[in-house]
């Protein structure tokens, strides 16, 4: 009986894959087909997918080579982004995060707070990006605080909700128990709000992966976003479009990554 | 001086229009002694939840106080430990590391090995050896209360408070536990403070039930000594004589008298009325 259900299973999944496989190669057709020479329409001269297939395969073969300011790997590229990523999202999710805590625990603070939060969110983080540069005078951390701005406010909220939605009976514990404000936040708040935590750090990487590659077509210099521009201004659209490929798989890593991490941290009670 | 005293405990709440307040009970009076099984048994709405919250620091009380061992109770804290209707167990730990969190705080001076033999050993006495490093949500309800059971009994607090410890555990588990809790208390020499709708399960339990009428302004009508030599178990009591009155009694209380002893405040006044024609010569603990 269960071998018959696991089966089945296994059948979608593989109906699934196929059907997947079929989107992309009409998907690949209907490319191919637009991007054929004398089509005459708006799409005429741009590469088609064996150009960027072979293109890709350049870029990824070599991705660490350096030879001067405008030419530069993809994974040189990438991994300046990701630097830029790492710091900001981490700076804005311990913030967000302690913040979250403490607004969670106190509802007062947190019904006088969260006008303001609820102005600052909607703010695209690119918006911040003048203030920035007339504050810092340095481009590359300008991107780190666009990244930082990013970041903020989906897990700063999820956080105050997770601590708010704890149950009464944990802190009743803790409180019998009485721990210490450290282990009251490690053992029980964190772990107890983790599951709503780790979702708002997963819509942060997402919004914050999204704005690095604005700002740094903005900053210019390095990264990943800068390479796209720079790419454009040289007309090279193959690398366009096989950057454009990159950033969307590294998104779905980064993604991924929080998934298996929401995994990890999730409970049943 | 007795060793728990509840002083003259009333409790309002806020009234649902904004203004005035609902009494849920009124100069609640009693007190517990050193190693005492004492259970309060009312109607859903006579506050004997809320009044194991104030014991137990959760709340606090508008009139009156409690005095646990000549010290005022104002917060909650590791000289009375509860056991939960719903368990209250973490979700995220392991059977083991719930009993842990406990131990450690009540031992801060103890090292890991200390810590970690003493929750074995508390594993073990409620069955639980195999199942440490289960998470609550993999055990049953009555092996999850076992957890809660150790956790409580393991801070070796001044009181243990149950909060109908038995109502989310299935009928025939529940005569299990019930027989197992009595075992460690009667190991422990614990003070006990229950709160329970089951009218067998007090008489099993207890040295003494204190009853009460029903709320809105409950009043504490009855103490009742329960004179039931031990050990007691299920199957000799239900031919005991005394088993049946008091059951009687107690059952008569609730669903004849309990609503009118508000008007009747003269009952309420009188602390053991009915109480000694049950007690045996010895009181037993």
């Amino acid at each position: 009986m269960n071998g018959t259900v696991h089966f089945a299973k296994v059948k979608e999944r593989q109906k699934a894959w196929l059907i997947s496989l079929l989107f992309l190669l009409i998907f690949l057709c209907f490319w191919q087909l637009i991007t054929r020479p004398s089509t005459g329409g708006k799409t005429e001269g741009l590469p088609g997918p064996f150009a960027v297939a072979q293109r890709a395969w350049e870029m990824v073969s070599d991705p660490f080579y350096d030879r001067g300011a405008n030419d530069k790997g993809i994974g040189v590229q990438l991994l300046h982004s990701l630097g830029r990523l790492a710091v900001g999202y981490t700076a804005a999710s311990l913030l967000a995060i302690f913040l979250g805590v403490v607004l969670g625990l106190y509802p007062t603070l947190y019904r006088a707070v969260n006008p303001y939060i609820q102005i600052l969110k909607p703010i695209s983080p690119l918006a911040w990006m003048p203030l920035f540069l007339y504050t810092v005078k340095n481009s590359a951390w300008a991107a780190v605080m666009v990244v930082f701005m990013s970041s903020i406010w989906p897990t700063l909220a999820n956080t105050a909700f997770g601590v708010i939605s704890i149950k009464r009976d944990y802190l009743n514990v803790s409180s019998l128990l009485q721990l210490s404000w450290l282990s009251r936040f490690f053992k029980v708040i964190l772990p107890a709000a983790a599951p709503a935590i780790v979702a708002g750090l997963r819509i942060s990487i997402g919004g914050a992966w999204i704005a690095i590659v604005a700002a740094e077509m903005l900053i210019g210099g390095t990264g990943i976003g800068y390479f796209v521009w720079n790419e454009w201004n040289n007309l090279q659209l193959t690398s366009v479009i096989s950057a454009i490929l990159t950033i969307g798989g590294v998104g779905v890593l980064l993604d991924a990554g929080f998934a298996r991490l929401a995994k990890n941290l999730s409970y049943t009670e | 001086m007795a060793f728990l005293e509840i002083e003259k405990v009333s409790k309002y709440f806020p009234g649902s229009n904004g203004k005035g307040a609902i009494c849920v009970f009124k100069d609640v009076h009693f007190h517990i002694e050193k190693g005492e099984f004492v259970t309060m048994v009312g109607h859903s709405g006579c506050g004997k939840t809320t009044l194991l919250n104030i014991i137990a620091g959760f709340e606090t009380p508008n009139e009156g106080g409690i005095v646990l061992d000549g010290k005022e109770i104002t917060d909650p804290g590791l000289d009375r430990m509860v056991v939960f209707q719903n368990f209250a167990l973490m979700p995220w730990m392991t059977v083991r590391d719930n009993i842990r969190i406990a131990v450690r705080a009540a031992y801060r001076q103890w090292d890991r090995r200390r810590v970690g033999e003493y929750v074995q050993q508390y594993i073990n006495m409620v069955g639980l050896a195999g199942s440490e490093d289960k998470k609550p949500a993999a055990l049953s309800g009555g092996m999850r209360q076992r957890v809660g059971l150790a956790r409580a009994f393991a801070v070796q607090p001044k009181v243990l408070l149950l909060d109908e410890p038995f109502a989310q555990i299935d009928a025939l588990t529940r005569g299990v536990i019930q027989e197992e809790l009595i075992r460690m208390w009667m190991a422990t020499k614990n003070t006990v403070f229950m709160v329970t709708h089951d009218v067998d399960e007090a008489i099993l339990l207890s040295d003494k039930i204190a009853l009460m009428s029903d709320g809105p302004e409950a009043r504490l009508a009855e103490m009742i000594e329960i004179g039931i030599p031990r050990p007691r178990s299920r199957e000799t009591l239900i031919e005991n004589p005394d088993f049946t009155r008091i059951r009687k009694h107690v059952l008569n209380f609730l669903v004849e008298r309990s609503r009118r002893v508000q008007s009747e405040p003269q009952i309420s006044s009188a602390l053991s009325p009915v109480g000694s024609q049950f007690s045996s010569t010895e009181v037993t603990g």
